[in-house]
């Protein structure tokens, strides 16, 4: 065997493996040098690791390594260096009322910058990456507000959410009335409605039923007029903005299933001076009352 | 002639070098698997984490049925833009009744693993309809034909018979009531829905869908999206209590 691993293979002048199949010798070429001492470099280098990071299981525990290290120890005090990288402003921020936040030029920038981060991942998918809305989800940009649109509400919206089951979340939604009202008398309040902003009324529709209608079955929410309550978040339906649509279609079905969109509770899934940034940001969108 | 020179017994018999290659997978396990079933650094015991709902288990199923895994994962790493973007990094004790675990290795789109209670129900029935009506930029195909199909919970029972089997700790009870708790579940204002909280804690139980009725696929999808990750109070969890 000894002898086989000398053997030369005429041709190339290169030492073979010894192996032979049915006269067929196959070629040893030898790993580059460099290559194989970086190979042997990166096991003496593991060594380190052992010594240094968490490595060998023991009977209870594993080493624990000469650093000290521990993924879940590193990612707090990155987190403490963010803090104190974002500094003083973020504690600001934290202790600061959202009013006074209003009222610092240097808070605002600062806020509406974290906020538009903020905003991006959290409430982009719903209310738009402008905060332009969809179809069921407000546009924030406008100043009709369902549940207010001082900086406070704002805020209360943010942090409880809308309908979203937490106790200080706004409550309130529309009922079903596929029970309560006939098809042709859903037609005729669904008119009156369109009526109420200026929109076209179908043909031979009885808007004086429509409006005894409303007044009885709507204007306990929407108010005798249609002007909306921000107090259950009925919206007012005198004005162009329609949060599902304005065909008669749409508000027919709205009749018949009611409505009633979930914002989710923000409190706890983001911190503290991230919800009055938002606030802020949102509140400078261009709608924010006084 | 050394050791070295014996590997044509290993190259010339199959049996010999199938019982070679058993030993070095063995010792590969024991070194690396093994210590983490009891290591004190691997296994951290945390409240709160209840096993699935038989809606949460179905619409897990479905889940994994449509791949979900391959673009997004469940899986919060300690690291600090994760940790900004997505919340508290994920417990190994929060899959602890996952099996298999959705971990998944791929982030096409966003990560899973806390995005219960992160959006609406319509939003999810939404997104899943048609993924750019609400995220215009999204990538994500339409999953529209979920909230046609009535789920197929026939076999619920025995599903959760074999996670039992597994390790999840479902009751005779549990597994008994599966096929009513399923339908509870997906009911708004449900008399039972009371009952079916102590089976399972802090469990949502509303219509999924919106307007009641039968059960889809899509309310056992979006039952079991809107539970992940919402288990562990983080306000309680000690950081500092597992570092160790």
């Amino acid at each position: 065997m000894a002898d086989e691993h000398k053997h030369i293979d005429p041709l190339t002048g290169t030492a073979t493996t010894g192996h032979e199949w049915d006269g067929l010798r196959e070629l040893n070429t030898p790993l580059p040098r460099w290559w194989l001492w970086l190979f042997y470099l990166t096991i003496v280098w593991s060594v380190g690791y052992w010594i240094v990071y968490p490595a060998w299981p023991l009977l209870t525990n594993s080493t624990q390594g000469l650093l000290g290290y521990h993924s879940r120890a590193a990612i707090v005090d990155d987190l403490n260096a963010l803090q104190a990288q974002r500094g003083p402003m973020m504690a600001k921020l934290a202790s600061a009322s959202t009013v006074d936040i209003l009222a610092d030029p240097q808070l605002i920038d600062f806020a509406r910058a974290q906020g538009r981060v903020a905003f991006a991942d959290n409430c982009a998918p719903c209310h738009g990456a402008g905060g332009a809305g969809a179809r069921g989800y407000p546009n924030l940009n406008d100043d009709d507000w369902l549940w207010g649109g001082k900086i406070a509400d704002i805020e209360q919206s943010i942090r409880y959410g809308i309908r979203s089951g937490h106790d200080k979340g706004h409550q309130g939604n529309m009922p079903p009335f596929k029970d309560v009202l006939k098809p042709a008398e859903m037609s005729n309040v669904a008119d009156y409605v369109r009526s109420l902003s200026g929109l076209s009324t179908e043909a031979g529709a009885d808007l004086k039923a429509g409006q005894k209608i409303f007044a009885d079955n709507c204007a306990a929410c929407h108010g005798d007029a249609g002007k909306g309550n921000r107090e259950v978040g009925a919206p007012n339906l005198t004005d162009k903005i329609w949060l599902y649509g304005s065909d008669k279609a749409t508000i027919v079905q709205g009749l018949q299933q009611g409505r009633g969109g979930v914002m989710p509770v923000w409190e706890g899934r983001l911190s503290e001076p991230v919800i009055k940034a938002l606030a802020v940001y949102v509140y400078g969108f261009g709608g924010g009352e006084k | 002639m050394s050791l070295w020179q014996k590997h044509a017994i290993f190259e010339k018999n199959s049996i010999v070098l199938l019982l070679g290659i058993l030993v070095m997978i063995a010792v590969g396990g024991l070194v690396e698997i093994v210590p983490l079933f009891y290591l004190k650094n691997t296994i951290e015991k945390v409240d709160g984490v209840r096993p699935y709902t038989p809606l949460e288990l179905a619409g897990r199923d479905i889940y994994v049925r449509e791949g979900c895994y391959l673009c997004h994962s469940q899986m919060i790493r300690p690291l600090r833009d994760e940790v900004e973007r997505y919340g508290h990094y994920s417990l190994a004790a929060e899959s602890m009744y996952d099996h298999p675990f959705q971990w998944g290795s791929k982030r096409n789109g966003p990560d899973l693993a806390r995005i219960g209670g992160k959006y609406s129900d319509d939003w999810h029935r939404d997104h899943l309809r048609d993924p750019r009506s609400v995220v215009p930029g999204s990538i994500m195909p339409g999953y529209g034909f979920l909230e046609n199909t009535d789920l197929d919970y026939a076999h619920i029972q025995q599903n959760m018979k074999v996670q039992a089997m597994l390790g999840v700790p479902y009751t005779d009870d549990m597994i008994s009531r599966a096929r009513e708790d399923v339908v509870t579940q997906d009911t708004a204002d449900s008399p039972d829905a009371v009952d079916l909280a102590k089976r399972y804690p802090k469990v949502n139980a509303r219509s999924f869908s919106g307007k009641g009725g039968r059960v889809t696929e899509a309310d056992a999808l979006i039952a079991y999206l809107q539970k992940l990750g919402t288990e562990v109070d983080f306000k309680m969890y000690d950081d500092k209590a597992n570092i160790r």
